[in-house]
């Protein structure tokens, strides 16, 4: 067979497009096309998994013809564009502002080190033409935002959700509702990946007449308040576990324009047969710290488009023409009031006149506990710190509340020289954990009533490396 | 239920329901890994069956072993950015906190994450 083809001497030039008719209801919609003889290379290259029952000419001439905007190109981003420019999607957009750090290279396999500081659209762009040089890379330096996002993904028949925060990933939804397409989303921080598809097959906003696919926000209606957010920067992540999930999205994404689920159903008296299933929300937990734990997959089963969804949903006011002005308001929406603290500034001290103080021997007896979490700690600290990291501080804190015992436990016990005068600074990553510790540890009395001095040293070991020691290691 | 031996039997006399419950997300670090297997009492002190949102409150008071509960509970109900699915299903589907928990019933708990 691949003789048959490759000697057709029109196989070489350019593509014969014949209409066969095979494409189902919807051919005439970007990402159907017609049908062709694939080229020798294109023969070539895809014939591994042109093989795979399902796959077919077919189902590759859709991957040909097909358009995906992966908006992130980093930990999710490069994977999963890997794979689907390796299976030959025709044209493939990449949206991302951000430029190359060496702290991306453990998990973001598109970027290499000789491209610390390019635009990571255009490394990773070096990294997929390297792979496959017949699809259409078109590269987005700068951020998605509210302005330009219609714009964008208008163009694309697929979207994929690589990015790192909740006002950008419920503002692609929205868009993906209005126009229509079906988004592939996941999400991945420390040693936890979720994986999505929403909207798909693509149904018209407003449609509540039967069962439909959900939107991301009729899975997740409400963001989380940003305290209890983590990002990768903040939480770590597990190069592995981020990088399953992208390579999961690849697949699904492959999956939905191989079998033509990206194509909006025109006749909706017809149940959606084609619809996937049922909607599915993959979770990948992996296990770090008990070595011989094991990691687990759950699949759960997610329910349908809600009726009253605020985007999709039967009453919904939202427009394209809305959220580029501005409503709703995407970045208000995500960032509710969390509670931050503000000590008095008698019970703060800055990181250099803190360094200044001990430098003339103006504090010879303290005691400086730092708040981080050991793995924190474990780089690097300023000399004579105790690391008590700030969740068993509250823990702690917590039982003597609750079934009585010294305040004076909270305070590590061993130090030389510590009367209960001593006094005590506070040190976190950034200062806010510290500020809270001070706290606690006034509330349960270890300030004696005043007689020694609780200090939280302001902006924590980030000040330090910014101010006193510029060769702190400091993450 | 073939669960049953394996639950802990409370010490009063309270008529207690068995339930599974599972963590993920980051919730998993305040309330232990793998899933939990739990007795818990049948009524709520007025009396009235036990529901998702008398859970929520009971986990929190007996087996949180973090005392940042504003991380599962934000005034009183399940913060948000939790998603909660009663046997496998969402539990807007099932009445959210008024649910009335079955006996066997899995409940779930999912922090949504948003880093990548």
């Amino acid at each position: 067979m691949q003789q048959d083809i490759a000697q057709q001497p029109e196989a070489k030039s350019v593509p014969v497009l014949v209409n066969n008719g095979q494409d189902g209801p919807n051919n005439g919609t970007s990402g159907v096309g017609g049908s062709r003889r694939l080229t020798e290379e294109e023969f070539d290259r895809y014939s591994r998994q042109m093989i795979v029952p399902g796959v077919g000419k077919d189902g590759q001439l859709r991957l040909i013809n097909s358009r995906i905007l992966i908006i992130g190109a980093g930990g999710l981003g490069c994977p999963a564009a890997q794979y689907v420019a390796g299976a030959g999607v025709g044209t493939i957009g990449i949206v991302d502002g951000d430029v190359v750090e060496v702290s991306n290279l453990h998990r973001q396999v598109g970027h290499v080190a000789s491209r610390i500081g390019m635009k990571k659209v255009d490394s990773l762009i070096t990294h997929l033409r390297g792979l496959n040089t017949l699809p259409t890379y078109v590269p987005y330096g700068f951020h998605i935002g509210p302005q330009n996002a219609a714009e964008i993904i208008s163009q694309y028949d697929l979207v994929m959700d690589c990015t790192d925060n909740p006002a950008t990933r419920y503002l692609i939804s929205d868009i993906c509702v209005l126009l229509c397409k079906p988004l592939v989303s996941a999400a991945s921080v420390q040693k936890s990946g979720q994986l999505i598809v929403l909207n798909c097959p693509p149904t018209p906003q407003g449609r509540v007449d039967g069962k439909y696919a959900p939107c991301y926000r009729c899975c997740f209606k409400k963001p989380p308040p940003p305290s209890s957010m983590l990002s990768c920067g903040e939480a770590g992540i597990v190069g592995p576990v981020v990088g399953m999930m992208g390579v999961a999205q690849a697949g699904e994404a492959i999956k939905i324009l191989v079998s033509a689920l990206h194509i909006p159903s025109r006749d909706f008296s017809i149940p959606l047969e084609r619809n996937l299933a049922q909607p599915t929300l993959l979770i990948y937990t992996y296990e770090l710290e008990n070595a011989v734990g094991p990691y687990s997959f759950r699949a759960l089963k997610m329910a349908g488009r809600k009726k009253n969804c605020f985007a999709c949903g039967e009453n919904s006011t939202l427009t394209l023409e809305g959220i580029q002005s501005g409503t709703p308001n995407y970045e208000q929406f995500c960032s509710l009031p969390s509670p931050t603290f503000t000590l008095p500034p008698d019970e703060r001290i800055t990181a250099s006149a803190y360094h200044e103080a001990r430098s003339r021997g103006e504090i010879p007896n303290h005691l400086l506990l730092d708040t981080r979490e050991k793995e924190h700690f474990s780089f690097g600290s300023i000399d004579g710190a105790v690391n008590i990291p700030f969740g068993r501080l509250l823990a702690k804190a917590a039982a003597i509340k609750r079934e009585g015992g010294a305040a004076s436990e909270l305070l590590p016990g061993e130090v030389l020289g510590v009367t209960e005068d001593t006094p005590v600074f506070v040190v976190c990553r950034r200062g806010l954990d510290s500020q809270e510790a001070v706290e606690k540890l006034k509330e349960l009395g270890v300030n004696n009533g005043g007689k020694r001095r609780i200090v939280d040293i302001v902006g924590g070991m980030k000040a330090w490396k910014d101010d006193v020691d510029p060769t702190f290691p400091w993450v | 239920m073939a669960d049953s031996t394996e639950v802990p039997i409370r010490e009063s006399e309270t008529p207690t329901i068995s339930i599974t419950v599972d963590f993920y997300g980051g919730l998993d670090t305040l309330f232990g890994k793998g899933q939990h297997k739990l007795a818990i009492p049948a009524a709520d002190k007025s009396g009235s069956p036990s529901t998702i949102g008398f859970l929520v409150t009971h986990l929190c008071e007996t087996k949180m072993n973090d005392p940042r509960t504003d991380l599962f509970v934000l005034d009183g109900h399940i913060r948000p950015g939790i998603l909660v699915l009663i046997n496998e299903a969402d539990w807007e589907l099932e009445g959210e906190e008024a649910y009335e928990i079955q006996s066997g019933d899995n409940v779930v708990f999912v922090s949504t994450l948003h880093g990548g």
